[in-house]
């Protein structure tokens, strides 16, 4: 009996300085309380995006802007489309960044992906070798220009790594209806810049984006550009799962509002003689 | 991901390639290791310890030297390897020879005294000589082997660059995992890393098998 009220003596005693504790506290910082923990614990978010965007140089050059105002921290994490879209899938991103509209539209029909926008756009390029084995310059669009090629059995290399430059050329193929041959056909399952690498040493063709094709320099010439169906627009899209909505929509808001469109146009003006990206928000 | 023809197709070229840079690493390792172990000379030393040196070599700074060695506009341009299983082939056989030359030397170093002497003893030529202590230094030997074989069919970094991963022509096992793990299908990843687990396995287990049969006779 005697031990039970110590022990309650020595809880009620506990209890009350906690409380005191909390008391004497809360008035000392009365405003900063509230948000001061809520920015703490979310000031990271993960953007999973393609490679074009972190090697053409866009991402260094946009985020330390968006970091520096919203003090949010980005993680980039630069994938092929296909598996940005399945890190969003999995929720192991909170933003994605990416160029392949079917796929876009299917993540955000499936319900995984909300506000979805427009942010840019840029081209892509077929390049190949200076001297034109395939006489691709003859021709006005794309599907012509793959028909030369198809046609001559010159070389062509295909990403093959389901990347949005990889979705896209094989819509033209198909576009096309030409079933390339494995015998000129090579698919090297790598990024832009290696398959870029690989084009270069075999005299061969590909589709490249125009920011990575720009930012190496190859002995690749740009045998066709300008096609309607070159163009190559980038989606911006919230994870739905992500814990971290305000922050992902604040990015969102960066890419999308007049300061990150004003940059996104204004970058790789410099070193090329023009942008590198188009913008051109857009809510879907 | 099912045992497709195209699967098959990856499981065997990794085969082909990893086996044909064993053997060639065998062909230049064990002489080459088994004279270090045997004979003393002056900068042997020096040659010890940079077969040490490269049996950690980086396998992506040999895929960087080959690649550029390859290269058209490179020294071996003009041969057309680079993106061929030429290509990997040379790039493994750099990185298993010094593992296969430093364990034969190692293996060969430990018999050297309790054979060389009876060997010579009865009038065993110098090639004689070289090869019996091979022979009674092949536990040791097979066991480079296995660390060769284990190192070139699990290295990605060296013929990802110099192969190129290409589906049909250098795409192997190690090179098709990274590509499904990009394209975001972790689950034909994680089965494709299994078929490549079982195949060391078997591969030691074959081994193993040849070193128990050794060991057993030797008793005898």
């Amino acid at each position: 009996m005697k031990h039970l009220r110590i022990v309650t003596s020595f809880l009620m005693l506990s209890l009350f300085l906690l409380l005191s504790a909390c008391s004497s506290q809360t008035p000392q910082q009365p405003s900063a309380a509230a948000p001061a923990p809520e920015k703490k614990e979310a000031k990271e978010i993960t953007l999973a995006t393609t490679t074009s965007t972190q090697d053409s140089g866009l991402l260094d050059y946009l985020l330390p802007i968006f970091e520096q105002q919203s003090a949010i921290k980005v993680k980039v994490v630069a994938v092929g489309t296909g598996q940005a879209i399945k890190l969003g899938e999995d929720g192991n991103a909170d933003v994605l960044l990416v160029h392949a509209r079917k796929s876009e539209d299917e993540f955000v029909a499936k319900g995984f992906g909300i506000n979805a926008y427009d942010v840019m756009y840029n081209q892509f390029y077929i390049v190949g070798p200076a001297d034109d084995p395939a006489g691709v310059k003859q021709v006005q669009t794309a599907k012509e220009a793959f028909g030369k090629i198809a046609e001559k059995k010159v070389t062509f290399i295909s990403r093959g790594d389901d990347s949005g430059t990889d979705k896209k050329e094989k819509s033209i193929w198909t576009e096309a209806k030409i079933k390339p041959d494995n015998s000129w056909y090579l698919s090297s399952g790598q990024g832009m810049g290696e398959t870029l690498q690989m084009t270069d040493e075999k005299k061969a063709y590909t589709l490249t984006d125009e920011a990575t094709f720009l930012s190496r320099k190859l002995n690749l010439a740009v045998v066709m550009q300008g096609d309607k169906s070159l163009l190559n627009p980038y989606g911006i899209i919230q994870v739905k799962s992500s814990t971290k909505q305000e922050e992902g929509m604040k990015l969102i808001e960066f890419f999308t509002g007049a300061e990150g469109q004003k940059l996104i146009g204004q970058f790789g003006q410099k070193d090329y003689g023009k942008g590198l990206f188009v913008p051109n928000a857009k809510k879907r | 991901m099912m045992l497709t023809q195209d699967v098959w197709e990856v499981i065997w070229l990794s085969l082909k390639v990893t086996t044909s840079s064993v053997l060639i690493g065998m062909l230049a390792g064990i002489p080459f290791g088994a004279f270090l172990g045997l004979y003393s000379f002056p900068g042997k030393r020096l040659i010890v310890a940079l077969i040490y040196t490269c049996m950690g070599l980086p396998p992506v700074l040999v895929g960087v030297i080959v690649y550029l060695l390859l290269s058209r506009y490179g020294p071996l341009g003009s041969f057309d390897l680079l993106f061929s299983a030429k290509a990997m082939i040379i790039a493994q056989v750099v990185l298993v020879t010094p593992i296969m030359a430093g364990l034969t030397m190692a293996a060969v170093h430990s018999k050297e005294r309790a054979y060389w002497e009876t060997a010579k003893s009865l009038g065993a030529s110098p090639l004689q000589m070289m090869l019996t202590i091979i022979r009674e230094a092949r536990g040791g030997i097979w066991s480079g082997v296995a660390a060769a074989f284990g190192r070139a069919i699990s290295e990605v970094g060296a013929v990802m660059l110099v192969g190129g991963n290409i589906e049909h022509h250098t795409r192997v096992m190690t090179t098709a995992i990274i590509l499904e793990t990009r394209t975001g299908n972790f689950a034909a990843g994680l089965q494709l890393g299994l078929v490549l687990l079982a195949i060391s396995f078997l591969f030691n287990s074959f081994l193993m098998v040849g070193m128990m049969n050794q060991m057993k006779s030797r008793r005898r």
